[in-house]
C-alpha cells in the first residue's frame, strides 16, 4: 500500500504530445470579442501527460482505496456489511437504470416501490411508508416533522424530545432542526435507559416522545422497551425508533411490537446497498395508521385501475425530497430482499448477533469492556487500562498498518476511549479470527514496543496526521 | 492518572469549577475534564449580557474527539468571557484552572452556591468515574 503520491500536475512531461483535437472546420473567432475580460485566463493547466500514464496514476490511486470488497470493515453503526453483486446487477437493467419519474409509462418502477413499502411494513410491522427521505439523519427529520405536525393538528402544544446518551449523535441534532428542545438522560449502569428518570421526564407534560436506537450504540438491547414505550405513550407522547441499528433484529423482532410509532430504516445498512463516500443513502420512514396521513405526498395507493400516485388531504408534511427518492439504491435493496426471502433476512439478524459476539469473547482477554453482556450486533471496547497508556487514536492507526479499516472510535462518549466493532453477517469465521489475531497482535505491541504505536500509522502513504493542528488552525485554501 | 483539585474553589457534578468573589463566580472545567476531552480545538462561550439558568447550556468546548457542554453551576448574568479562548483554545487544556477560565458570572440566587459541592466530594466523584 505504501507508495508516493505524486500529482498527475507533476507528472507532465516536454515533448509535445500528439494532438487528438481534430483540425477546426469552422470560421475562428477571436475569444476577446465573444467572451467577457474577465472570464479570460491565459493558462489552462492542463496535465502534459500520455494517455497510458494518466491511466496509471489513476489505477494506482484506485488501489489505495479500501472497501468491503477488500476486506473487514468493522465500523460499528455503520453496518458495512457486503453488497452482493446481485443487486447492482439488477439495478444495473435498463429498465431501472433509463427509466424518468416523468416519462409517460412507469408502473413497472411504481409497482416496485408499492411492493418494497409493503416488505417494510411486514419487517417492522408499521402500516404505511414513504421512500422519499435520502438518509437516515434525513428520515429523522421527516418523522419528527410527522410528530410536530400531528401534536399541532390535535391543537396539544409540545415542545421537548426526551433522548438518551446512547443515541446516535444524529437524533438530538434531528430533534433540534425540527424545532424541539432535547432532553437528554443518562444510561443507568446496565447501559439501559431508566425508567424513573424516563417518568419523571415525560411528566414534564410538553414532551412530544422519545427517539430510542434500539439495539443501542453499546450494542445492548434495551429489556425494558416495553416499558419504555408504555411510560411514554401512558404520557400522550410518541415512541420514534432509529432503525439504524435493525440489522440483528432482522426477522426476530419488530419495532412496531416493541411499541414504536415512527420508524425510519436505513436501506444502505440493514438492506446492504453500497455506502460510505457520502452516498447515496435511503432512509425510508413507516409510521402506525394514525400518522399515516402525514407521510410525505404523493404516496401510490392499489386501486382497480392499478396503482395510481395520489396527493394527500392536506395533513401532510408535504414533499421532502424530489419525486421518489433514491430510486437506485431502493431498487438494489427490493433485489436484496427477494434473493434473501424471509428465512435469509432471519439468518441474518441471526449470524449478525452471532460474529459480534464470537468477536466480544474473543476480544476481551485481553481488551476492556465496560459493558459486557451478550451484545446484539455491535460492542464497544475501552482504551482504559491499556498498558503504557496506549489510547484508542494509537490503537486504530496501528490496525490500519495491518491492512485492516479501524473501528469507529471515540464514539460512543459515554465510555472512556471507545472502540465500537461491529463485524456483520457477511464476515466468515477466518476473516474474524484474522481481526483477532491482529488485536492480539496490537495488545502485545503496546505492552512490549509501546513506540511502535504511538508513531503509527507507519505503512501508509501518510504518516499520523497532525488532527490538533488541523483543527485548531485549518488551511482552507492555497 | 493524577489530576490538580485546587482545595479553594468549588465545583459541579458536570465538571466545572466554581471560584466565588462577592457576587461575582469565575467558571471554568476542571483538569479531569480537560482530560478526558483531549486536545480541545474550539470553545464556544455566550454573549455577554446574557441571563441563564443554573444547569441551562452556556457554551461548547470541542475537542479531536468529543463535543461537550459548559453548563451554568449558578444561575446569573455572563458579564464578561475570555476572549483569548478563541484564539488559544489550548489554555483550557495547559492551565485550565487559571488562564484557561471560560465566564464570569453576576449571580442572582446565592441559596444555590450550597448545592455546589466541595473538593473532597468531586475528587470522590472523579474517582468512581475513573
Amino acid at each position: 500500500m505504501k507508495s508516493n503520491i505524486t500529482l498527475i500536475f507533476e507528472k507532465g512531461i516536454d515533448e509535445e504530445l500528439q494532438n487528438y483535437i481534430p483540425e477546426m472546420d469552422i470560421e475562428v473567432a477571436d475569444l476577446k470579442e465573444i467572451i467577457p475580460q474577465i472570464l479570460l485566463r491565459n493558462d489552462i493547466p492542463i496535465p502534459n501527460v500520455p494517455e497510458i500514464e494518466i491511466v496509471r496514476h489513476f489505477v494506482k490511486l484506485s488501489h489505495k482505496n479500501y472497501g468491503v470488497d477488500t476486506g473487514i470493515y468493522p465500523l460499528g453503526s455503520c453496518t458495512m456489511k457486503y453488497n452482493p453483486k446481485i443487486c447492482e446487477s439488477i439495478e444495473r437493467l435498463p429498465g431501472f437504470s433509463q427509466v424518468h419519474p416523468l416519462q409517460e409509462e412507469n408502473q413497472g418502477s411504481i409497482e416496485l416501490l408499492y411492493n418494497i413499502s409493503k416488505f417494510l411494513g411486514e419487517i417492522t410491522g408499521m402500516d404505511g411508508f414513504t421512500l422519499q427521505p435520502a438518509a437516515g439523519a434525513h428520515g429523522e427529520l421527516a418523522g419528527l416533522l410527522i410528530m410536530k405536525k400531528y401534536f399541532e393538528h390535535k391543537g396539544i402544544k409540545k415542545e421537548k424530545i426526551v433522548v438518551p446518551d446512547s443515541a446516535h449523535g444524529t437524533n438530538p441534532a434531528s430533534a433540534k432542526m425540527a424545532g424541539f428542545s432535547i432532553i437528554e438522560l443518562k444510561s443507568n449502569e446496565q447501559g439501559e435507559v431508566p425508567l424513573d428518570h424516563l417518568e419523571y421526564a415525560m411528566q414534564g407534560g410538553d414532551v412530544a416522545g422519545i427517539m430510542l436506537t434500539n439495539p443501542n450504540t453499546l450494542g445492548i438491547f434495551d429489556r425494558h422497551i416495553k416499558e419504555i414505550t408504555q411510560i411514554v405513550h401512558n404520557n400522550g407522547g410518541l415512541c420514534y425508533y432509529d432503525g439504524a441499528n435493525l440489522n440483528p433484529m432482522l426477522g426476530i423482532c419488530r419495532p412496531r411490537d416493541m411499541g414504536f410509532d415512527i420508524v425510519h430504516l436505513n436501506l444502505h445498512k440493514t438492506f446492504a446497498t453500497p455506502h460510505g463516500g457520502g452516498g447515496p443513502g435511503s432512509g425510508p420512514i413507516g409510521v402506525i395508521n394514525d400518522l399515516s396521513p402525514f407521510l410525505p405526498e404523493p404516496c401510490i395507493i392499489s386501486t382497480e385501475n392499478g396503482l395510481v400516485c395520489k396527493e394527500s388531504a392536506g395533513k401532510s408534511i408535504g414533499r421532502i425530497k424530489s419525486f421518489w427518492g433514491n430510486f437506485g439504491v431502493i431498487v438494489r435493496a427490493y433485489a436484496y430482499i427477494l434473493a434473501l426471502g424471509a428465512e435469509g433476512l432471519l439468518r441474518v439478524g441471526k449470524i449478525a448477533v452471532l460474529n459480534a459476539n464470537y468477536l466480544r469473547i474473543l476480544l476481551q482477554q485481553k481488551y476492556k469492556l465496560p459493558y459486557n453482556r451478550i451484545c446484539q450486533h455491535e460492542f464497544v471496547i475501552s482504551d482504559k487500562n491499556m498498558p503504557n497508556n496506549i489510547t484508542t487514536e494509537d490503537i486504530a492507526k496501528r490496525i490500519l498498518d495491518y491492512g485492516i479499516y479501524a473501528p469507529t472510535i471515540y464514539f460512543p462518549l459515554i465510555i472512556q476511549g471507545a472502540l465500537m466493532i461491529e463485524p456483520t453477517e457477511t464476515e466468515s469465521k477466518e476473516s474474524l479470527d484474522y481481526f483477532v489475531e491482529i488485536m492480539n497482535k496490537i495488545y502485545e505491541e503496546a505492552k512490549e514496543n509501546p513506540e511502535i504505536l504511538k508513531s503509527a500509522p507507519h505503512n501508509l502513504p501518510v504518516k499520523r496526521l497532525d488532527a490538533v493542528l488541523a483543527a485548531r488552525k485549518p488551511v482552507l485554501h492555497d | 492518572m493524577s489530576y490538580e483539585f485546587p482545595s479553594d474553589l468549588k465545583y459541579t457534578t458536570s465538571h466545572e469549577w466554581v471560584n466565588l468573589n462577592d457576587s461575582i463566580a469565575t467558571v471554568g472545567i476542571t483538569d479531569y475534564a480537560q482530560h478526558q476531552l483531549g486536545d480541545i480545538v474550539f470553545v464556544e462561550l455566550p454573549a455577554i449580557g446574557m441571563v441563564l439558568e443554573k444547569e441551562s447550556n452556556a457554551g461548547e468546548i470541542e475537542s479531536v474527539k468529543a463535543v461537550g457542554d459548559l453548563l451554568m453551576p449558578l444561575s446569573g448574568e455572563i458579564v464578561e468571557i475570555n476572549e483569548q479562548l478563541a484564539e488559544s483554545p489550548e489554555l483550557v487544556n495547559s492551565s485550565p484552572f487559571r488562564e484557561g477560565w471560560m465566564i464570569k458570572i453576576k449571580i442572582f440566587n446565592t441559596i444555590e452556591i450550597d448545592e455546589l459541592i466541595s473538593v473532597e466530594r468531586y475528587k470522590e466523584l472523579v474517582k468512581s468515574e475513573e
